[in-house]
């Protein structure tokens, strides 16, 4: 069995095409794969959509790799950034879609996503703009909006621990898009502070077990993005 | 607009939330929106404990950390950096939104820009076409907490009111508010409509209704 290991995180991206779908894993800086996604930038990719809870902050990592003019069409809850201009810029000037979803909604599609369910019925949008031209139906008195699955060509991970099979932990809020993300995705890359061997990581202890990821790169000191733009850094 | 000016001062933002800290019953799970609602926090009676959710992947949410004991990767909904309190626990973002949507959080305390007089809440757009839509979990909130309370002035700056009969901006919810808590009045939501549980000191039935652009019925002696 070949290993799931990369040298850097260039080599992991490297194949990433245009127009490829793509989840990144992160809450604003928490649990943002930046080493990744600065990768992508080098690498160069374009016409891509991506998926993530916002749009980025300063002009580091996601916020950076939007205004590189990389992504097409951002699918995201709260396009508001602390400290960016980015996404809106781009945005009102027509130059990028946004694909607004409520982030429950946002959290299930994904999950649903990795778990082969296609579609599923939720209360949330009922009676607002967000549920225009969906199917709506009745269970049990109430009423629910049919929601279709998402699914990508890739997703980009941050993690506290990976073991050499792909069992990742995490470290505390830095958990919350990564897990699903992890299964939603055809091919899994993740960036690891750790990189453990097989049998380190407690099975109890486990988050995302190792079937769902694909390739692993060692971040140790990954860079902190509000300290980034703290410091006034841009990237490239 | 000079109304309001002629009325009396009525609560303060921390007044308000320590009113609707009252209402939240020992043993609540709690999740609070940005802004006013992060207040009702410190006004946790004294005989009582609320856990606290944070939808990013947090229950058992704790005050804002010391000076230079800030974690990057420990923050809120707001993205600002927290603490955890004994017994907290870590979870990804699908559990966190199926205790919201699965009815298992008691009470959300939002901020809102309208309120209707059937309950609807309006919170996340101006739905002007340069604005950049962003709704948040907002919209999970209002369908799936048990008890949807709402902090807010009871005008906007230009002197509007924010208790209406429908609302103008788009919706985040139909019929899901319970209770507003504005710097003038505590306001139950109804069958009948909008109807005063509270005035603030100095602040008279009559003067509420001329700030409000929806009926309200009296307070019910007790």
């Amino acid at each position: 069995m070949t290993g799931k290991q990369f040298q850097s995180a260039a080599a992991a991206i490297a194949d990433i095409p245009d127009g490829a779908t793509i989840m990144i894993g992160g809450f604003g800086e928490a649990g943002s794969p930046t080493e990744l996604i600065h990768a992508l930038i080098d690498q160069g990719t374009k016409d891509l959509t991506v998926v993530n809870n916002n749009t980025g902050n300063g002009h580091v990592g996601l916020a950076a790799l939007i205004g590189s003019g990389q992504v097409a069409k951002m699918i995201c809850s709260y396009p508001r950034s602390s400290l960016s201009r980015v996404f809106p810029d781009l945005y009102r000037a027509g130059r990028i879609e946004l694909e607004l979803v409520p982030q429950g909604t946002l959290a299930e599609r994904i999950r649903a996503g990795g778990a082969g369910i296609p579609a599923f019925y939720t209360a949330t949008t009922v009676g607002t703009p967000l549920a225009d031209g969906k199917e709506v139906r009745r269970f049990d008195d109430r009423d629910y909006v049919l929601e279709r699955a998402l699914t990508a060509d890739f997703a980009l991970i941050k993690c506290e621990t990976a073991d050499h099979k792909g069992n990742l932990t995490y470290n505390k809020t830095a958990r919350n898009f990564n897990p699903i993300m992890c299964m939603a995705a055809t091919t899994t890359i993740v960036q690891a502070r750790r990189i453990v061997a097989a049998g380190d990581t407690d099975p109890e202890h486990v988050v995302t077990p190792g079937i769902f990821v694909d390739r692993l790169v060692e971040v140790s000191a990954p860079q902190v993005e509000s300290q980034l733009i703290a410091d006034g850094v841009t990237y490239p | 607009m000079n109304k309001i000016r002629a009325i009396a001062e009525g609560w303060s933002r921390d007044q308000m939330a320590e009113l609707a800290a009252m209402d939240i019953p020992d043993g609540a799970f709690v999740n609070l929106g940005i802004g006013i609602p992060e207040l009702v926090a410190k006004y946790v009676p004294n005989d009582r404990e609320f856990i606290y959710h944070t939808e990013n992947g947090l229950l058992g949410m704790g005050g804002a950390p010391a000076a230079g004991e800030e974690d990057p990767e420990l923050i809120n909904a707001g993205k600002k950096p927290v603490t955890v309190v004994p017994g907290a626990s870590y979870f990804h973002h699908a559990d966190s939104f199926a205790m919201i949507r699965g009815g298992h959080i008691d009470v959300c305390v939002l901020g809102a820009m309208q309120v209707s007089e059937n309950g609807d809440l309006a919170n996340w757009s101006t739905g002007k076409p340069d604005a950049i839509p962003a709704v948040g979990g907002a919209m999970d909130l209002v369908a799936g907490v048990k008890t949807i309370f709402v902090i807010t002035q009871h005008s906007t700056k230009d002197g509007a009111s924010k208790l209406v009969r429908d609302c103008s901006y788009p919706l985040t919810g139909k019929g899901v508010v319970s209770r507003i808590y504005t710097d003038l009045a505590v306001v139950d939501v109804t069958a009948e409509g909008f109807r005063v549980r509270k005035l603030a000191p100095g602040v008279s039935f009559d003067e509420v209704c001329g700030v409000t652009d929806a009926p309200l019925l009296p307070m019910v002696e007790s």
